[in-house]
């Protein structure tokens, strides 16, 4: 049986048309700017940024206003964006040793050179909702110091030096790219950090916090997090030279975790990695959870089951796009697919009671 | 008693980095009211795009990537066939023309005058943005110190 699914443009043009409306809200109210978001809500925009993986606040915060604050039907407009840009190319590894530190945190040495510095951080706020922000007021300017002139080293770099952590293969090898080969199992770290730094923040919180406790157990020590801005330099052909092209926001998570040691490895600390757009550090700490998880085969460790082990399981549905996609997709028309299984039921129904009829039958006689 | 004016040079690089991730408007606004305009023709049209940002496993490990950023770019000539090439962050079409002008134009005798009128004061803001940042975020630093044990006293 066919269904013919036709008449409904003008309820469509309607229902648009009063999302317009809906989205405006009350016109009493002033209206919103993207300006305004990209300023005042300045971390759902990094949200958007990192899982619509385009680093652009002015973009994001349109999408933000456009999709009434759903963050991920922002993220969708981004993406879908972001598909109409041309490739350019690729930058130079940025260095986020040369980050101009915002914040800059260690759980592991209290005493780090370039110190414990916290930034416009939450921590610490005592999480009761703040009546004088309903009022207007101006916002006195924050307090000023001394400023560091000099780069922040890694804290890693001093594990490093007593040859107690394990170090990172240095390479220039060209990364694999998920937005251009779709991904394969088992994916390379490459291929899992780009997802995981694209990926729905919520559901790497879920499976990070999974691993503390006890699925797929590591025990992480945040050997440091810092956040600021670091420039971005691309090789540019037509010079022949690299030149910033700008500069992006980032968070980056580097954790400490143990290690028992391995046939080849002498016990030593081992690392996870975080490094996410924005400041978004609820995620890079989560990344930094997961990528280290998802490192148990390299590392020598059992596979435990544990969700956050299996890479396949992790990327295949860390990305809100694609499992929005497939779930709202069952809201949309079905009728045929429903009148089949309707059909289906019906019969096997029919075939039940007829069968049931002539046990009745036979018991009787 | 008059100061010697001194004058910060910029190579290709740094002029072409600091106009690159200047904001628009700033770059804009220097621009319009720098004095020499010349005509030009187009070799590519202002165009954006976008650039996959790398960084590094561990930081300082194996590349991967991170995501894109929108890049705007573009390259003309002027007169005497000097060829400038803008590349900015963002999708800021004037944007990338002025830097593409600019570019050109310090390749030519124009040079100080672009370098007083645009460069400087752009460098000096971007001085002024770094510091102000770095400031507040020194203010954030710990400071700890240590409670004395009363055996230990």
């Amino acid at each position: 049986m066919y269904v013919a699914v036709k008449g409904g443009e003008r309820a469509i043009d309607n229902a648009h048309a009063w999302l317009a409306e809906e989205r405006r809200g009350d016109r009493a109210v002033a209206e919103l700017s993207p300006e305004q978001i990209r300023e005042q809500l300045g971390l759902a925009v990094n949200r958007v940024m990192a899982e619509g993986s385009l680093f652009d606040p002015d973009l994001a915060a349109l999408a933000i206003k456009q999709a009434r604050g759903d963050l991920i039907e922002a993220v969708f407009l981004i993406r879908a964006y972001r598909t109409t840009l041309p490739r350019f190319g690729a930058t130079d590894p940025v260095d986020t040793g040369a980050m101009a530190c915002d914040r800059r945190i260690s759980a592991t040495f209290k005493d780090a050179p370039g110190g414990q510095v916290l930034g416009p951080t939450f921590d610490y706020t005592h999480r009761l909702l703040d009546f004088k922000l309903a009022a207007e007021g101006e916002v006195p300017e924050a307090p000023m110091a001394e400023p560091r002139r000099e780069a922040t080293p890694h804290i890693t770099d001093f594990l490093n030096n007593e040859d107690i952590i394990e170090r990172e293969p240095v390479s220039d090898a060209t990364p694999g790219d998920l937005t251009r080969v779709p991904m394969a199992f088992p994916a390379g770290r490459d291929i899992r950090l780009q997802s995981l730094a694209r990926g729905d923040e919520g559901f790497l919180l879920g499976m990070a916090y999974s691993t503390q406790r006890g699925y797929a157990r590591n025990h992480a020590f945040v050997g440091e997090l810092r956040i600021g801005r670091v420039p971005v330099e691309m090789e540019i052909p037509e010079l022949g030279f690299a030149i910033e092209i700008g500069e992006i926001e980032l968070t980056e998570c580097e954790t400490v975790n143990q290690f028992k040691g391995s046939k080849t490895e002498p016990p030593q600390f081992t690392r996870g990695y975080g490094l996410v757009f924005g400041q978004s550090e609820r995620k890079a700490i989560a990344v930094a959870l997961v990528d280290r998880a998802l490192r148990w085969e390299e590392l020598g460790e059992d596979n435990q089951g544990a969700p956050a082990q299996d890479a396949e399981f992790v990327l295949s549905h860390a990305d809100n796009i694609q499992a929005t996609g497939f779930l709202e997709h069952i809201k949309l028309p079905h009728y045929v697919d429903f009148q089949s299984e309707l059909e289906l039921v019906r019969k096997l129904r029919a075939e039940a009671g007829a069968s049931a009829t002539l046990a009745d039958r036979e018991a009787a006689e | 008693m008059t100061q010697p004016s001194s004058i910060t040079t910029f190579d290709r690089k740094a002029w072409m980095s600091l106009i690159a991730g200047a904001p628009a408007q700033d770059v804009l606004a220097l621009w319009d009211a720098c004095a020499p305009h010349p005509g030009f023709d187009w070799l590519r049209r202002p165009e954006t795009g976008a650039v996959m940002v790398r960084g590094r496993m561990g930081g300082t490990g194996a590349p991967f990537n991170l995501g894109e950023m929108t890049v705007t770019r573009c390259s003309l000539t002027i007169a005497d066939g000097v060829v400038g090439h803008g590349y900015v962050q963002g999708r800021s079409k004037p944007h990338a023309e002025a830097a593409a002008m600019i570019d050109a134009l310090m390749q030519t005798g124009e040079a100080e005058t672009v370098t007083k009128a645009i460069l400087e004061p752009l460098q000096k803001a971007r001085q002024a943005s770094r510091d102000q940042r770095a400031a507040k975020a020194a203010a954030t630093k710990v400071e700890f110190f240590t409670l004395v044990r009363g055996e230990d006293a």
